[in-house]
């Protein structure tokens, strides 16, 4: 066991910094950020648009690797991962949700909720299963059969919410989930989500710039501004 | 990803964009088709040679002469010069000697004459050849009314069609008919010279010589052949009326070589002036001619000119293998501009799959798995319809064939090693193909590509 796991840290990212070359210019879009998240705490990352949040997730969720810097979760530092173990993480640690819902067009819900589990070999009798499972659980029990496009945008997230829970991950990542909903839509989603941390005892890591939402779901809030931790704390 | 996860997912792909694949899908096709078009050309005219060929015996016979007896030889043809000075005798023991050699078939003469042959008050000069019983195994005949001979030593003929129609104008009616054989045989002298003090007549004739007599024989028509046999360079191609072998030899007719023979030994002894000998497979003649050269003759064969001939069909298949390739090697773009295309339409499907899970390596298969589906749904189609242009043409040809009163002929062969070799090429062109895309799909972006819209 980890230093981090004795530590109850399912989270810690140490001097982590992502820069990008465009031209000329170099974008600091994560620049030196070092925080930590325990195991099922749910923590809010705050900040304008382009202050890094959404940077700092991919990184968190092993879609980017970072130019410098440890991100260690759950004990193995994503840095150091060769891309199929990185692919491993991703496939069995974390689960994504976003704020497009990213699901496949051509699927059916049924389909897209299946699919991560293709990818981590589940046998295909399970596999729709406990899809169907993940579905009823988001409500989504009558309209399994149904294309993306034959949903609403809160439907479609719920969608993804089950698809992002199905391969059991102790991490979930959520990247403005309620970005394209109404208020109420927004507000069931992250009922949702929060169902998991309390339920499941997930982390849950939360990028958003909704303040209000923020304050009333999750427990720690990390502010970011220009790539660096501004403030953090338990309360806003 | 387990394989028929990735299957699934590759044929769900290629549905999305029916049209699109279909297209590339029928490119393929039509690339295997003309590969498949091309070599079972090829193929089918090699079989065609190769039969033709088989049949005339150029493959399995070696002809025996004795080493006196070596005269001049068409140009090009082998030689094996006698290189000791045994001028032994092309004989009756000789020719048993050569049976005996395991991987012989059968020995026989060669036995052709001019004679007159009377059918009613019709009365033809013409030229009647020995045929060995292995001719109808050979099927030597393409087109024959009636039937083959009876027996080895049936005393029954075959005639050749126009010959038969010089006899009579409706030549069926021949069949089962009788024509008579007017014929000079060669008889031994039964008297010996008035000083002669020898008492052994037998011996008294080898010495003297012989006497030329007239003779006729009576043979029935069994059938009637539409055209020449398949004799190759073998004397009965030439012939008119076929008698079998065994009947020919006991006819005793006065030949050319007779005379030659009297001034060399007994004119009464059998001689001849060549063998022929037919060998089990075209790959044992080498080993037989080296025998039968071990007991002091001469052979030839045509295995050089065989050699040639399989290196000139194994150049024939290449280029026309080539040159069926170049259709596929077209459909092989189609291939990388269809998967090349489906990179920059699914980039944000290829960054979902990295988001849930999939590996580089996951994204490389499923790609490939694509391009192998479209290999294989091509090679078949293009097989299939290969093989249809083959029965058109084949269909075509044999039209032609019989409005040239021909026999209809198969040129067009697709075996199916072919059909396997095919689709297993169309599969692999097409993975050649999806390397450069798979790849490119591989390394994508995730993030980068979860943000293109």
């Amino acid at each position: 066991m980890s230093v981090d796991q004795q530590n109850g840290n399912a989270i810690r990212a140490e001097n982590v910094t992502r820069h990008y070359q465009m031209g000329q210019t170099v974008i600091r879009a994560v620049d030196g950020v070092t925080l930590d998240v325990r195991k099922g705490e749910f923590v809010a990352l705050l900040g304008r648009s382009g202050s890094g949040k959404s940077t700092l997730l991919n990184l968190l969720a092993g879609l980017d690797r970072p130019n410098a810097g440890a991100i260690v979760v759950e004990g193995r530092d994503l840095s150091q991962m060769p891309p199929d173990e990185l692919a491993r993480y991703r496939r069995h640690t974390v689960g994504m949700v976003f704020q497009s819902f990213n699901l496949l067009p051509s699927m059916t819900l049924l389909e897209n909720v299946e699919l991560p589990m293709r990818f981590a070999e589940v046998e295909r009798a399970a596999r729709a299963e406990r899809a169907r499972q993940a579905l009823e659980k988001v409500g989504l029990a009558k309209r399994m059969n149904h294309r993306p496009t034959e949903l609403s945008g809160g439907e479609q997230q719920r969608a993804s919410l089950a698809r992002a829970l199905v391969n059991q991950p102790s991490v979930l990542l959520a990247d403005e989930p309620t970005g394209n909903l109404d208020t109420h839509t927004g507000e069931e989603i992250m009922e949702l989500i929060r169902k998991c941390n309390d339920g499941l005892k997930m982390t849950v890591v939360l990028v958003t710039h909704e303040r209000q939402l923020a304050e009333k779901h999750a427990r720690r809030f990390i502010h970011l501004a220009d790539g660096k931790v501004v403030a953090e704390g338990a309360q806003l | 990803m387990k394989a028929y996860d990735l299957v699934e997912l590759a044929a769900r792909n290629l549905r999305e964009s029916i049209l699109r694949n279909s297209l590339t899908t029928l490119g393929i096709a039509v690339g295997v088709a003309s590969l498949v078009a091309m070599l079972s050309l090829g193929i089918g005219l090699q079989a065609l040679a190769s039969a033709r060929l088989g049949r005339s015996g150029l493959f399995d016979t070696v002809v025996v002469y004795s080493r006196r007896d070596i005269a001049s030889f068409e140009p090009g043809e082998r030689h094996d010069t006698p290189t000791t000075t045994d001028n032994r005798e092309l004989d009756i023991a000789a020719r048993r000697e050569m049976e005996k050699i395991p991987e012989v078939v059968e020995v026989y003469p060669e036995l052709r004459f001019q004679t007159e042959v009377r059918y009613g008050d019709t009365s033809r000069f013409t030229m009647v050849a020995g045929l060995p019983l292995s001719a109808k195994q050979n099927e030597i005949f393409d087109e024959m009314q009636g039937k083959f001979f009876s027996a080895p030593e049936a005393d029954e003929a075959i005639l050749q069609a126009d010959f038969a129609k010089s006899l009579d104008p409706n030549p069926t009616k021949l069949i089962g008919q009788e024509l008579t054989l007017r014929y000079a045989e060669r008889q031994a002298l039964d008297s010996q010279p008035p000083n002669s003090k020898k008492s052994d007549p037998q011996q008294a004739a080898s010495d003297w010589g012989f006497s030329v007599v007239r003779r006729e024989k009576k043979l029935r028509i069994v059938g009637i052949a539409e055209n020449e046999p398949f004799g190759g360079w073998r004397s009965f191609a030439r012939g008119r009326v076929f008698i079998p072998t065994a009947v020919a030899e006991k006819l005793n007719v006065v030949q050319a070589n007779t005379m030659r023979n009297a001034l060399r030994t007994s004119p009464t002894a059998q001689t001849y002036s060549s063998l022929m000998v037919r060998v089990a497979a075209p790959s044992q003649v080498q080993a037989v001619q080296d025998a039968i050269k071990k007991i002091g003759f001469t052979t030839w064969s045509i295995l050089d000119a065989t050699r040639n001939l399989r290196r000139f069909f194994v150049i024939l298949d290449l280029f026309l293998g080539i040159f069926g390739s170049l259709a596929l090697a077209v459909a092989s773009l189609g291939i990388v501009n269809t998967l090349v295309m489906a990179i920059l339409e699914r980039r944000r499907e290829i960054g979902i799959m990295k988001a849930l899970g999939a590996s580089d390596g996951d994204v490389k298969r499923l790609f490939f798995a694509e391009a192998g589906t479209m290999g294989f749904l091509g090679g078949l189609a293009g097989v299939t319809l290969g093989w249809a242009i083959g029965r058109v043409i084949n269909f075509g040809t044999t039209l032609y064939l019989q409005r040239q009163s021909l026999p209809p002929e198969d040129v067009w062969s697709v075996p199916w090693w072919l059909v396997g070799g095919a689709i297993g090429f169309s599969i692999l062109v097409s993975l050649v193909s999806g390397l450069y895309p798979a790849a490119r799909a591989a390394r994508l972006d995730p993030v980068q590509a979860l943000r293109y819209e």
